[in-house]
């Protein structure tokens, strides 16, 4: 005779401000089977628990139903709660009166009544649910991190160097990321190559990291500590092994006039390059689209001045299989390019860039020679104008986020603009500025009192061209609203940072959430923040939303901390919420018919064929058998089974069946 | 008397479609109360043996919600329920359930927004239907007892 514990939570006054908690503990004492239902201010702190736990032990409840907030934030602990009281763990449910009902809801007696339907739902599951054991599979202790940015580079060394082996797979030739291409950093100034290259050549240097780069993933199988994923390891047409980075095929390569992609086409590189001097590994790689020899089928210069006969031109794609047991999501993101402002005239003038394009030209290693030059002519520009939040905070534009680095480079670029251009003005254009963080405020104070930028707050409405000058026409909103016009030499959009190109297929591959905009989504947005939905994938850097270098590299930390409490141990406890077929005695066996509908259903190819045979080795029936390794528990061979033979712990159909029974009386 | 208020059964995954209601709640939007949610692993879960049930049960109408398409948590649960969806939705017209009261969507864990704006167009629209007595009648009870 099932004996359950109903807790209801007043969640300070979160939930009792709209539901009468205790009339619904009063309530909830009638149900059939209920011996004990009692309210409390939280039932989530150490008292709560503390109440559920003597409960069970001086009722002798075998379930218990805490109805407080969703079961997605506080299952885990009502479920440790009930095990130390010594009730088995899968005894206990949660009824969501927070989220689903007092908050959504406004005080009245049919809110009272739906947080009693919801009780009453899940006392009728709790009396139907299975004592489980969990179960325990063993953890592949290496990681696989996507993305070789500074997020990337820093979770592999973090992970590598507690002792771990980590597969880095990179898209581009080289890792570095968006922050091998920029000039400075703020709030230091410090140079960003000088701090971000020993730490590429640590990664492509530890034995503990696996670096493969111009590869992409191509799928990911499995659950957390077993993953098999598929690395597509696309052709460099070098062999790697017999290249020693010479260099001698990038200058001999006849095909100079390709768009340089580090330089943002404002160079040009070869069609066999290397993305730029400090490239990890310093392998070429030869566009395939541009090469002569692939084009014309004439050419091979490369291959004739190779002396490590490196060049392969019949190199094919490579698909890589890796088991990993964690995965770390480091893909970073991307700036909103042309065609997006076509009233700031973005890709119809030359001279007006975006911030990635200023960062190349005031690198010392970029276009220029880190000498600021308009890209049109050459001249120095002695007026130069910024806009920041261009598209972003800008519901029109469909991007109503803030991009956060923003206002940061701006600032310094205008600080390194002064540096170099010491007779030039610097104007910005802003909405606010936003520098909250370390020495982040008085960097931008230092942009307007000691390098006299000219802050002017106020958004561009349209930029067009006069007598070789570009004219800004915006709005000063501190002097009234005034229109201001400023003609300027150069013109430096602040675009909005946008997910990374490929971020929704990715998401995808791994099944993982991401939000309208494409960025991936943590777990939850202030406790788990570097996680993800699915056990065993984590989150660092900007793919998650933008962000900037120190909080990209503390959150790839907290990556590679979570990975390594992972795979401190050598066996993981999982859920035990898997599906099972149902098994009776001889002659029998089973209800299941054979028909294996559920085999073709099964996205985790758990499902096998089991041979029942006689003592003399006849074959009797064939039965379908769930492999509680391979079995995440989606339940979709339950729904397709024909003879209802197969059901899911936790969600079975007596439960399932019993919840909307409940509702019979609403 | 007081206006109709149907009673309305939600059959959503957990991974998108609770999510996505437990944000509604965490941004504080309201939507009418007459809903209940019943929480499933996936979309892919949900037998359709279970709407017949609900609205056995007393049901006017019914929300079939999960991840969107591509987004399963179990890369396929979604496209298996939406196949079968469109079988069952032939079945109901062959047997006179009524179609219309039972809504197929898609949510997202951030769609905490759309999860409220399904509900509160889901009840305009089974308020206009009225109760479902002709079920009701057919109760499951009466046929067992």
């Amino acid at each position: 005779m099932a004996r359950i514990g109903v807790f209801i939570c007043h969640c300070g006054e979160n939930i009792s401000a709209t539901v009468d908690c205790s009339k619904v503990a009063q309530v909830a004492a009638t149900f059939p089977g209920v011996v004990h239902s009692v309210d409390y201010k939280y039932m989530c702190s150490d008292p709560g628990q503390t109440l559920v736990g003597n409960a069970i032990k001086e009722h002798n409840l075998t379930g218990v139903v805490v109805s407080a907030c969703s079961p997605r934030m506080h299952e885990p602990t009502f479920r440790r709660a009930c095990a130390e009281a010594g009730l088995n763990p899968y005894q206990c449910e949660m009824a969501n009166l927070r989220e689903h009902c007092s908050w959504v809801h406004e005080r009245n007696e049919k809110t009272d009544d739906k947080a009693i339907d919801l009780v009453r739902m899940l006392v009728e599951k709790v009396k139907r649910n299975n004592s489980l054991q969990p179960i325990k599979v063993p953890v592949t202790k290496t990681a696989l991190v996507i993305g070789g940015g500074v997020a990337g580079i820093q979770a592999a060394l973090d992970i590598a160097n507690a002792g771990h082996k980590v597969i880095m797979v990179e898209r581009e030739p080289s890792i570095g990321g968006h922050m091998s291409q920029l000039s400075e950093t703020f709030p230091t100034l410090d140079c960003s190559q000088c701090i971000l290259t020993p730490r590429m050549v640590e990664v492509a240097q530890n034995p503990n990291i696996k670096l493969y780069t111009y590869a992409e993933i191509e799928s990911v199988e499995g659950f957390v500590g077993n993953f098999t994923v598929k690395i597509r390891k696309k052709a460099k047409s070098i062999d790697e092994s017999k290249c020693n980075g010479c260099g001698l095929c990038t200058t001999k390569c006849p095909n100079k006039k390709n768009p340089n992609e580090f330089e943002l086409g404002m160079a040009k590189r070869p069609a066999i390059y290397v993305p730029f001097p400090q490239a990890v590994p310093n392998i070429p790689v030869i566009d395939k689209t541009q090469c002569t020899y692939y084009k014309t089928g004439k050419c091979k210069i490369c291959e004739k001045v190779c002396q490590a006969n490196a060049i392969q031109f019949d190199q094919q794609d490579e698909i890589i299989e890796v088991p990993v047991g964690a995965i770390a999501i480091c893909t970073g993101f991307d700036i909103k390019k042309a065609d997006f402002f076509p009233e700031y005239g973005y890709g119809k003038h030359k001279d007006i860039i975006d911030g990635l394009q200023f960062e190349r030209l005031a690198s010392a290693s970029g276009p220029t020679a880190g000498e600021i030059r308009r890209p049109s002519d050459g001249q120095i520009p002695k007026k130069i104008v910024f806009v920041a939040c261009a598209g972003s905070r800008d519901p029109a534009k469909g991007i109503e986020y803030c991009s956060k680095i923003c206002c940061m480079y701006t600032a310094k670029h205008a600080i390194l603009y002064k540096h170099k251009v010491h007779d030039g003005t610097a104007y910005i254009f802003y909405m606010d500025i936003r520098a909250a963080g370390k020495n982040y405020d008085e960097f931008t104070r230092r942009a307007i009192e000691e390098d006299d930028a000219k802050y002017i707050r106020g958004r561009v409405s349209k930029i067009y061209e006069r007598d070789g000058k570009l004219i800004v026409v915006g709005a000063d909103t501190l002097m009234g609203a005034q229109t201001v016009e400023i003609e300027a030499d150069m013109v430096v959009l602040a675009t909005a940072g946008v997910a990374n190109q490929g971020a929704e297929k990715l998401a995808q591959i791994l099944h993982v959430s991401y939000d309208q905009h494409k960025f991936f989504s943590e777990a939850h947005p202030k406790l788990k923040p570097v996680e993800t939905n699915t056990a065993g994938i984590y989150l660092a850097g900007a793919c998650q939303s933008p962000k900037d270098i120190p909080e990209s590299v503390a959150a790839a930390s907290g990556v590679a901390g979570k990975i390594s409490c992972l795979f401190s141990n050598s066996e993981l406890t999982r859920e035990p919420l898997i599906a099972v077929v149902d098994r009776t005695a001889p002659p029998q066996y089973s209800s299941c018919t054979g028909c294996f509908m559920c085999q073709s259903v099964c996205p985790y190819n758990a499902i096998e064929r089991e041979e029942i045979n006689d003592r003399n080795g006849n074959l009797v029936k064939q039965l379908a058998f769930i492999n509680p390794g391979l079995c995440q528990g989606c339940g979709t061979c339950v729904a397709v089974c024909k003879s209802k033979s197969i059901d899911i712990e936790g969600y079975t159909n007596l439960q399932m069946y019993s919840e909307v029974d409940a509702l019979l009386n609403f | 008397m007081s206006e109709f208020e149907p009673k309305i059964v939600a059959f959503v995954c957990n991974w998108c479609t609770y999510a996505g209601a437990d944000l509604t709640g965490t941004s504080r939007i309201k939507y009418s109360s007459n809903v209940r949610i019943i929480r499933f692993p996936c979309t892919g879960r949900i037998d359709y043996m279970l709407l017949t049930k609900a609205f056995a049960s007393g049901a006017d109408g019914i929300i079939v919600s999960g991840c969107h398409p591509n987004d399963c948590h179990y890369t396929s649960g979604n496209f298996h329920a939406r196949r079968r969806w469109m079988v069952f939705r032939r079945l109901c017209d062959f047997m006179g359930i009524d179609t219309r009261r039972i809504i197929f969507s898609w949510v997202s864990a951030a769609e905490g927004a759309k999860w409220a704006q399904i509900v509160n167009s889901a009840n305009e629209e089974f308020k206009k239907l009225g109760p479902y007595e002709n079920y009701h009648k057919l109760s499951t009870q009466e046929i067992f007892e």
